[in-house]
């Protein structure tokens, strides 16, 4: 157990280091970070005392660490166009993305899962493969349109929701949520479902596509042998085994929600990370796009570690260090 | 047919010279008020004709989709090839990248060597670098899928005779396996690349979307899109319904082709 | 005698594709008896599985029953609602596969699925189920039973896991029971214990069992009577010796003398030439006319039925004077 966790945790270190290498250089070579605090007419003297006094001329390893430091302590410099801490920024920004991802993905999750069963379970049903069919629909269609087709439907022509930002929100310290009060209820609705269609759909077809596999299996065939009940049957023991490939795929499509939240961010001008981080692209503002690289990759490996424990939790194969024996 | 836009577009939709203002907003099947020209999917606040933006827009759709995913073809298969030939260190590291790449989406991969182009190219140059830097941006964002399948059928024939003699002869087995090897994965490569090609035309219409590919002078698919969402919620919904309905034709025309392509490679297949 | 078990009548399986509808099962009637081992051999395909999970209502859709009937203790089965016959499948009739590396849920402890099949069957409490999981493990001879019961699958060997599938078929103390090529999958060594494993536990309990195999060592030494089924047909039927040192149908003998054995070792084995027809393309007649030596132009035309002979039944056209005779005689 403990062994397994180690090695998923040095394998996070490593890909969060090395996103960190990534940041750090885009934060260190591209555009002139001095010239961005100066501006561009101070003399060379001061642009030089302030590349000294920057530490931009030690050593690469130390300036790496350095920065490594700093994004450790939450300190990822200054927004060059804002003229603010990054940090300060990305807090502010948090809780409108967290709010929209946990929700849309909470939402893809349930709603993906009791399709996908539903659709294996009734495989020749019409209602299954009208869902299927929807399904390839949202696979295909760009996430944007998706999100201006909504507001077309719902904001232009019914004019039931609001078509963009985040309604009326309530802050808890420097939490703000906008599930508390109507408007901002209302206003989360296309933005979720704009964001969770994806991931909806793809959790659907792999739901199917894993429980019918699991429905061939010989230990399904003898648990009806023995009489089990179709509920059992379906619900024990064949989602468990098909949850398997379920949760690796499904916790990784999970994390992407986070970087798609960009899209549907600005398609919907909702106050979060990814419209900060589209307009700072938009303005080459790079401390604030390292910062959001180091963020999102933060989010995978986090959502990676837990996808580890979970598989290890569901798989027994896994744990006490036994080998699998091959089939 | 969008290749000839020049010819077959009733308007130079790019050029300010052949605009005229009071030809703005016209409806669909409208004539515009200033030149009496009749506008078949109506015209944009400066009276531009959108029949002749499509076909413009899609032909630079077209162009950046098709660029790039030969740019991520040929860098993919490279590396892939690469990988599986060399083996050890080398391989870790191309397959670690790749893989590491793989579990990002390509959006985010796409929008950041964007930005990083940005910092580094002067803003005068941006115009007329934007094409390119659009295409390496998507290009780069999607070699993986390429690499791992290339890669993959490289170590089924790396470890055979042909390739082992011509190492103890002294020659680099590289170019000889790598014709081995190519013919092989031509199918499966091809499949991805028509998938990846209506993913990447998405790409390009998303980053255009978000403001962040192609200018307003050299509009795509995405870029009139975004240009359009403005006057959705004053109800002219013509400028952007019809580069988005041509957007979602064309993507789902290219996977369509994919599956087509899918199951003619693949006889296994039912 | 008494009432038997099992006794399948007429049974006739079919499987609906696009192109044809294949009779997998055609005809067969045999009855199992309390605490008979009726063996059942045949080449791969030909319809010794199939008559299995019809037994216990397991066949899948396109496949069904298309005809006769199987009635378990004088009572008709196959005609039974989905939830009724579930309720019969494990608690009366029970089966054994294959394979024991994929009949278990790799996911469950074997505690836990012992104690659900348990519980789904009997009036049980968790501590009474388990209890009872304990005694069903000891008894198909897993040591320290009260520790493995909470082992997970992939921790036992494969004659182990064979050993907990039997276990579980027993929760409810079936009447009948297939095993279907239980020792196929497992090493040569665990195989005979495995066969006298249930061998003796169908003795103990009374129980009827199926046992299909296509390894006729198996048959021999574990059988009472033994069927031979040829293309989803019953070839011969009858006890075990007669069937095995005399076969009558062309088919069995051919397949009986696929045997060796020690004594007739410098004999060259006997081979029957050619293979089994495809479904799709059962020739028209005897099914075997084929391949037969002894065929006669009756073999093309009519399907012969099974013909009672010498206390066993043959479906072949060559017995039917001899059955003409032994009537004459009994009269």
């Amino acid at each position: 157990m403990l062994a397994y966790i180690l090695r998923s945790l040095t394998q996070a270190t490593l890909v969060m280091l090395a996103v960190a290498f990534i940041a750090f250089s885009m934060f260190r070579y591209v555009g002139d970070p001095v010239a961005s605090i100066v501006g561009q007419d101070a003399t060379l003297k001061d642009r030089q005392e302030l590349t000294e006094s920057l530490g931009l001329n030690d050593p690469f390893p130390l300036q790496f660490v350095r920065f490594l430091g700093n994004a450790l302590q939450g300190d990822f410099g200054i927004s060059y166009r804002q003229g603010r801490p990054v940090a300060e920024l990305l807090i502010e920004r948090l809780p409108a993305t967290i709010e929209l991802a946990v929700i849309s993905a909470a939402v893809a999750l349930g709603l993906g899962l009791m399709l996908g069963i539903y659709a294996a379970l009734n495989r020749r049903g019409v209602i299954a493969n009208i869902v299927m069919s929807l399904s390839l629909i949202g696979v295909s269609l760009p996430t944007f349109l998706i999100g201006i087709g909504l507001i077309f439907l719902f904001s232009v022509y019914l004019r039931w929701l609001p078509s963009f930002g985040r309604g009326e929100v309530v802050a808890f310290g420097w939490w703000t949520t906008g599930l508390l009060t109507d408007s901002g209820r209302k206003s989360l609705i296309m933005p979720v479902i704009t964001l969770g269609f994806f991931q909806l759909t793809l959790i659907m077809r792999l739901v199917r596509a894993e429980m019918l596999e699991v429905m061939r299996t010989e230990y399904i065939k003898f648990a009806r042998a023995r009489g089990l009940s179709d509920g059992s049957v379906h619900f024990r023991h064949a989602l468990r085994n098909a949850m398997v490939p379920v949760i690796t795929i499904t916790g990784l499509q999970l994390g992407s929600i986070i970087a798609f939240a960009i899209v549907t961010e600005t398609v919907f001008n909702w106050p979060g990370l990814g419209a900060l981080f589209v307009r700072s692209v938009e303005v080459v503002d790079i401390p604030v796009m390292a910062a959001y690289l180091m963020f999102v990759g933060l989010v995978f490996v986090v959502v990676n570690l837990i996808v580890d424990v979970l598989y290890f939790l569901v798989d027994p194969r896994l744990r006490g260090g036994i080998t699998v024996p091959s089939r | 047919m969008a290749l000839m836009a020049d010819v077959l577009a009733p308007q130079d939709a790019f050029d300010p010279v052949a605009l005229n203002l009071l030809d703005g907003f016209a409806h669909p099947m409208e004539r515009g008020m200033g030149s009496n020209m009749l506008f078949v999917m109506g015209s944009d606040e400066q009276g531009r004709d959108i029949f002749s933006a499509l076909f413009y827009g899609t032909r630079l759709s077209l162009l950046v989709g098709v660029a790039s995913v030969i740019f991520s073809m040929v860098l993919g298969i490279g590396l892939g090839l690469l990988a599986g030939y060399l083996g050890g260190k080398i391989e870790m590291l191309i397959m670690r990248v790749a893989d590491i790449q793989l579990s990002f989406p390509a959006i985010l991969i796409a929008l950041l060597i964007f930005g990083v182009a940005r910092g580094l190219i002067p803003p005068q140059q941006y115009e007329t670098t934007a094409v390119f830097v659009i295409i390496i941006a998507i290009g780069l964002s999607n070699w993986a899928q390429y690499a791992r399948t290339v890669r993959a059928s490289t170590l089924v024939e790396r470890n055979k005779e042909y390739v082992q003699a011509a190492k103890l002869m002294g020659i680099s087995g590289f170019g000889i396996m790598a014709r081995h090897v190519l013919p092989n994965v031509m199918g499966p490569v091809l499949v991805i690349a028509t998938i990846n090609l209506a993913l990447a035309i998405i790409e390009e219409a998303t980053l255009s979307f978000l403001g962040v590919g192609l200018p307003i002078t050299q509009p795509s698919l995405g870029t009139l899109i975004r240009s359009g969402q403005k006057f959705l919620l004053s109800g002219e919904w013509w400028i952007l319904f019809f580069p988005a309905m041509m957007l979602v034709i064309l993507a789902l025309a290219i996977n369509l082709l994919g599956d087509w392509l899918r199951d003619a490679l693949n006889p296994k297949l039912r | 005698m008494s009432e038997p078990v099992i006794s399948v009548r007429n049974l006739q399986v079919e499987f609906v594709t696009r192109r044809a509808t294949l009779r997998a099962i055609d005809g067969v009637s045999f009855d199992i008896h309390k605490g008979e081992v009726l063996g059942v051999v045949g080449e791969s395909g030909a319809g010794k599985s199939v008559t299995g999970a019809a037994i216990i209502g397991l066949i899948e859709p396109p496949g069904r029953i298309s005809g006769g009937e199987i009635l378990l203790n004088g009572r008709r089965i196959d005609n039974l609602s989905p939830e009724e016959m579930r309720k019969v499948r494990g608690r009366k009739v029970a089966m054994i596969f294959q394979d024991p590396l994929t009949s278990l849920n790799p996911l469950f402890r074997v505690g836990e699925q012992l104690v659900e099949t348990i519980r789904t069957h009997l009036q049980m409490n968790e501590r009474q189920a388990r209890d009872r999981a304990v005694e069903l493990l000891t008894e198909v001879g897993i040591p320290a039973p009260e520790k493995r019961i909470d082992g997970y699958p992939h921790e036992f060997s494969g004659g182990m896991r064979q050993r907990v599938v039997i276990a579980l078929a027993l929760c409810a103390e079936p009447d009948f029971i297939v095993a279907d090529e239980p020792t196929t999958a497992l090493d040569v060594s665990v195989q005979a214990q495995i066969i006298s494993l249930i061998k003796k536990l169908g003795r103990e309990r009374g129980m009827a069992v199926m046992l299909v195999t296509h390894d006729m060592g198996v048959i021999a030494e574990t059988a009472d009577r033994v069927a031979v089924m040829y293309a989803g047909r019953l070839a011969e039927i009858g006890p075990v010796r007669d069937v095995v040192q005399r076969p009558m149908h062309p088919y069995a003998k051919g397949l009986m003398g696929a045997i060796p054995t020690l004594e007739a070792s410098t004999e060259r084995l006997v081979q029957i030439p050619g293979s089994m027809p495809r479904l799709s393309s059962i020739p028209r007649g005897c099914a075997f006319n084929p391949r037969c030596a002894d065929v006669f132009a009756r073999c093309h035309v009519d399907q012969p039925l099974p013909l009672s002979v010498q206390g066993r039944q043959v479906a072949c056209h060559l017995y039917e004077n001899e059955r003409l005779k032994t009537a004459e005689v009994a009269r």
